[in-house]
């Protein structure tokens, strides 16, 4: 294997694993905060073309990137007053804002299909990648970087950050957190408008960096491959970081396989293999902990505060 | 065309039973003249997809525009093929459209089972194998596109090496296969195309790694027969050729993109309205070409060598006149075992349901 | 009174919103209300219609409402419909060649078992590990999904279908019987109503039906109850997985009359929605069924008439669950001040009418 091969394979896991890392951290946070949001799919739809129609109206990719997540937070602040304020039921909510946004962002964008756009593409001088092991280092999107950072972040924030500690005991136990004092409802709105942002950053990856265009359902369920890493990663940013990059690995070398002429695996098990594995990380994680699981305690339930 | 078994013919009668509709809205039976026809079109995807669903949406267009207003047409978009088509199929009906256009392979059971309740309705059905005395049968022939852009690869690929982005495994995306890469091995007698299936008609990430992977594995032409132009997009990334599918795609990549396969459905929902117009539309079973003018090349590209255009023009031109059919004999299956002998041609039957590849096809 | 009026106003918002935001998007939007709401009611070409889309969307959501009302959150019907699905096509290829009217209800009674089956697995998992239901079901429809392609692809495929991916067609012994002649109606929308009635009388008579209740409103009342966790989780899955195996069934061996890749179209999913519009309440869901199905056939009729993009039916759907989850919670506080709830029970349960808020924690876990 050459050294060029070697780089381009490692270059596209790099960048099948950002956006999934990026939309997985923001989920991570909200699921630690004991919210569930299954509208990942719906947000990331909403945050890749309005990414798009910002970038290609204003020729700014970055400020693209910025609007994408601002739009994705704000239909994520919708989830928010539905299962916080007003207690609806967290896996409705969650299934009607990814409908939402699929529908919302195939409206908007109609009139952007069929255009290209300046991309959010490699930000280093083309000397630092005139070589192959420099252009792994330099050569990517900077969402790339940002993702990698974004994980260091999430596990500081959620490890040593007396907010994140914070954060945490509200998923774990919302009544006490209450009873101390902390403001369980204010954690969890921060933590899923955070979430609706990293979705949107993440969907923003499709249209401005892997394939720079707008098309109806561009993400193509990459969303609920998002919700899936989480509990693959059992909520832990590293394991996120691990998960991610396993993933876009996985996806890699098949295509690498088959481009090569070997065929050996049925399709259809490969695709299938990422929500096996993640169900046999459930069970052992759970096995291991004698029917505990690593899932936040108070993962989806709504919280109310005691008149 | 084809002729159903026994067993096909109970399970069509059972589900069909003694359906009968009255009191539909008054319209003139398929046999007489109309001042006025309205057409109805039936697409699997979004029209906002920039491929197949888009193509036939043109076509939709085409016709409005050619026909002006002795025509009226609409349509209903993302329509999941089964139980949902059928519903959108029989509503159109009802609803006073006096022909109904079904694009997709999966709408065919329920064309059929729709056309049996109507049969004041004219049905076309595309890219299937079931007709009925008032539903038609369209398709085209795509594989004479592929083989002008494996004509192109062929001479200007100097790794000899394609990639080739496919859905599924089907009868015609086996057949493109074939067409591409008999067409370059014409060219170039080493000419291999290495297959990446993607198991999807619509994943823009996918076909873009699924490219990436191709490329990376040194073939310097890049050709797809899944929907969005996220190939053309890393072709163009990387500094290579590729070819647009269903629609002039130059736009995502002006320099990569050497010319596409336009799937031009207007000539054909044009001829059929006009008959429908003057009383003599009659269900059809046709699989049109370039010779019919519903397949065309997108303009050439600039950057192709003179002699490149000129070769693919002439295929074009020599198609055009039916002259030149890529499935001619003498043709080696992947073994290098003879399957067709030399001079022969591989009848349409055997096409429509082929599922071997032939010799330089890596997949 | 509120528990049917919370629905009724989700709609009545959800019409106003809709006809104000499409008419901002440049659409027109009385028109569209008009379209996808109104005229298909008017229409009684539409009403079979109605009935055979809302068939299978109210089989699973009841299933599911049994299951939700215990605060066990199956959101694998999806799956568990195409193993439901597949598993009566098993016995259909297997039979082709047969005939005598035991051949249908063997796939019908095939197809229960293929959902109880698929849902067994999370079942299996949350009572013997703990592991979380809502996590397990969803990864096993992407499994399912595949598992169909593969089927599709190779060993299923019909020999004589010119190598496209899908299954001979069903013989006549093995095709539901439209029940209205000269209609679409077939057997499968009388069952989906007569599963409506049975799921009310148990829920309602039986102490299956209370303990599932009973479960979700108070769980520590209910282990005092001896109402073991672990049976309702089973009786929770076996219902929903059975139920949504059932509709499986009924489509392939219904409207398809076959098996094809494209057989999984949403239904597990829209189905959430539908037993919440529902209220989880089996006579509700028939009704939110209905309303679901317009807002499809009415958004198709939308399309072609006023140019409607069929984006604009999924914007309908997700409004209208937004307006009835937040309007539930005018119902609830209107109870709470009304009558102080007793601690520990969610308030605006006392009739078992209302979505588990799920304040109770739930069983296992």
């Amino acid at each position: 294997m050459s050294l060029d091969l070697l780089v381009a394979i490692l270059m596209t896991i790099a960048g099948a694993a950002t956006p999934l890392l990026i939309a997985g951290l923001g989920e991570l946070v909200v699921e630690k905060s004991g919210v569930l949001n299954l509208g990942v799919e719906g947000m990331m739809l909403i945050g890749a073309v309005t990414g798009f129609a910002v970038a290609t109206s204003t020729g700014l990719p970055v400020l693209g990137a910025l609007a994408a997540m601002g739009a994705a937070a704000l239909a994520a602040a919708i989830f928010a007053v539905l299962v916080l304020t007003l207690m609806a039921n967290q896996v409705a909510t969650g299934l009607a804002l990814t409908i939402f946004g699929t529908g919302v962002s195939a409206l908007i964008g109609a009139p952007f299909v069929g255009i290209t756009t300046p991309t959010l593409g490699p930000i280093f001088p083309d000397f630092l990648t005139s070589s192959p092991l420099l252009r792994l280092v330099f050569g990517h999107s900077p969402l790339v970087y940002l993702g990698l950072l974004l994980t260091l972040a999430v596990w500081w924030f959620l490890n040593r950050a007396r907010a994140g500690l914070i954060l945490r005991a509200v998923g774990e136990s919302d009544s006490a957190a209450h009873a101390i004092g902390y403001p369980v409802l204010k954690v969890r709105y921060l933590a899923v408008l955070f979430g609706g942002a990293m979705a949107g950053l993440a969907g923003s990856y499709y249209s401005l960096v892997l394939t720079p265009m707008w098309a109806e359902r561009l993400t193509a369920g990459r969303g609920w491959i998002a919700i899936a890493l989480v509990v693959f990663a059992s909520w832990r940013p590293g394991r996120m970081l691990a998960g991610a990059y396993l993933f876009g690995l996985v996806m890699t070398m098949e295509l690498q396989a088959k481009a090569a002429g070997f065929n050996m695996v049925a399709p259809e098990v490969l695709a299938a293999l990422p929500y096996i594995a993640t169900i046999a990380v459930l069970a052992i994680i759970s096995a291991a902990r004698r029917g505990g699981t690593a899932a936040p305690a108070c993962l989806g339930k709504p919280f109310r505060a005691a008149a | 065309m084809f002729e159903t078994n026994r067993r096909r013919l109970l399970a069509g009668a059972a589900a069909l039973g003694a359906t009968s509709f009255v009191g539909l809205p008054a319209r003139a039976a398929i046999g007489e003249k109309k001042d006025k026809v309205k057409a109805a079109f039936v697409y699997v995807g979004p029209v906002g997809d920039y491929g197949y669903s888009f193509a036939h949406d043109q076509g939709r267009k085409f016709l409005e525009e050619k026909l002006g207003d002795k025509v009226e047409t609409s349509f209903v978009e993302n329509v999941a093929e089964g139980p949902d088509a059928e519903r959108v199929i029989r509503q159109l009906a009802q609803g006073g459209n006096d022909i109904v256009f079904t694009t997709s392979f999966g709408f065919m059971n329920p064309t059929l089972k729709v056309a049996k309740q109507f049969p004041d309705v004219a049905f076309d059905h595309a890219t299937g194998y079931k007709t009925a005395g008032n539903m038609g049968a369209y398709n085209s022939r795509f594989y004479q596109g592929r083989a002008v852009l494996g004509t192109i690869a062929g001479m200007m690929s100097k790794a000899g090496q394609g990639g080739y982005i496919a859905s599924f495994p089907i009868p015609e995306v086996v057949m493109g296969i074939n067409a591409f890469t008999l067409a370059a091995r014409a060219k170039n007698p080493d000419f291999v195309t290495k297959v990446v299936w993607v198991n999807s008609w619509y994943d823009p990430a996918k076909e873009a790694d699924a490219a990436k992977a191709l490329l990376s594995q040194g073939v310097d032409v890049i050709s797809q027969h899944t929907d969005s132009p996220a190939p053309l997009q890393a072709a163009e990334e990387a500094g290579v050729i590729a070819f647009g599918q269903a629609w002039d795609m130059s736009s995502f990549a002006p320099k990569a993109h050497m010319t596409a396969i336009v799937d031009h459905w207007g000539p054909y929902y044009v001829d059929e309205v006009e008959k429908m117009l003057a009383g003599e539309w009659k269900p059809r079973d046709i699989w049109w070409g370039m010779e019919e003018d519903i397949l065309e090349m997108a303009p050439f590209n600039d950057a192709m060598p003179e002699d490149v255009k000129k070769a693919a023009q002439e295929m074009v031109d020599r198609t055009k006149a039916g002259a030149y059919d890529v499935f001619t004999g003498p043709i080696k299956n992947q073994a290098g075992e003879e399957k067709v002998a030399d001079g022969e041609k591989i009848p349409d039957a055997d096409l429509l349901k082929m599922d071997w590849y032939v010799e330089g096809v890596q997949s | 009174m509120m528990m049917l009026a919370a629905p009724v106003i989700a709609v009545a918002l959800t019409l106003l919103v809709g006809a104000v935001l499409f008419t901002l998007l440049g659409h027109d939007g009385f028109g569209a209300i008009l379209e996808i709401f109104v005229r298909p009611l008017f229409n009684p070409y539409r009403w079979q219609d109605l009935l055979v889309k809302a068939a299978p969307l109210a089989i699973i959501a009841i299933g599911l409402a049994i299951g939700f009302r215990a605060n066990v959150w199956n959101i694998g019907a999806e799956g568990q419909y195409i193993l439901g699905g597949l598993a009566g096509t098993g016995i259909a290829l297997a039979t082709l060649d047969m005939a005598g009217p035991w051949i249908l209800p063997l796939m019908l009674v095939f197809g229960i078992l293929g959902g109880m089956a698929w849902a067994a697995i999370p079942a299996l998992l949350r009572t013997t590990l703990g592991v979380n239901e809502i996590l397990s079901s969803l990864m096993l429809n992407y499994v399912a999904i595949q598992l169909l392609y593969f089927l599709m692809r190779g060993p299923w495929m019909d020999p004589e279908g010119f190598n496209f991916p899908q299954t001979a067609m069903f013989s006549a012994d093995q095709t539901l019987p439209m029940v209205v002649p000269g209609t679409l109606i077939h057997l499968g929308v009388p069952l989906a109503a007569a599963v409506a009635l049975t799921a009310f009388a148990v829920m309602a008579r039986t102490v299956t039906g209370f303990q599932m209740k009973v479960v979700g409103l108070a769980p520590k009342a209910a282990a005092f109850g001896g109402f073991g966790a672990a049976s309702t989780v089973w009786i929770a899955l076996m219902a929903g997985g059975g139920l949504a195996g059932f509709a499986g069934i009924l489509e392939a061996a219904g409207p398809f009359g076959q098996m094809v890749p494209q057989f999984p179209t949403g239904y597990g999913y829209t189905a959430i929605i539908v037993a919440f519009l529902g209220r989880l309440n089996p006579l509700g869901i028939l009704l939110a069924a209905m309303v679901l199905a317009l807002t499809y056939v009415g958004g198709e009729s939308a399309q072609t008439t006023i140019g409607l993009p069929a984006a604009a039916t999924g914007v309908f759907q997700a409004m209208m669950l937004f307006f009835l989850l937040a309007t539930d919670i005018l119902v609830r506080y209107r109870l709470v001040s009304g009558r102080a709830a007793p601690a520990g029970v969610p308030a605006g349960k006392s009739e078992g009418e209302a979505a588990p808020s799920g304040k109770g924690k739930a069983v296992a876990a």
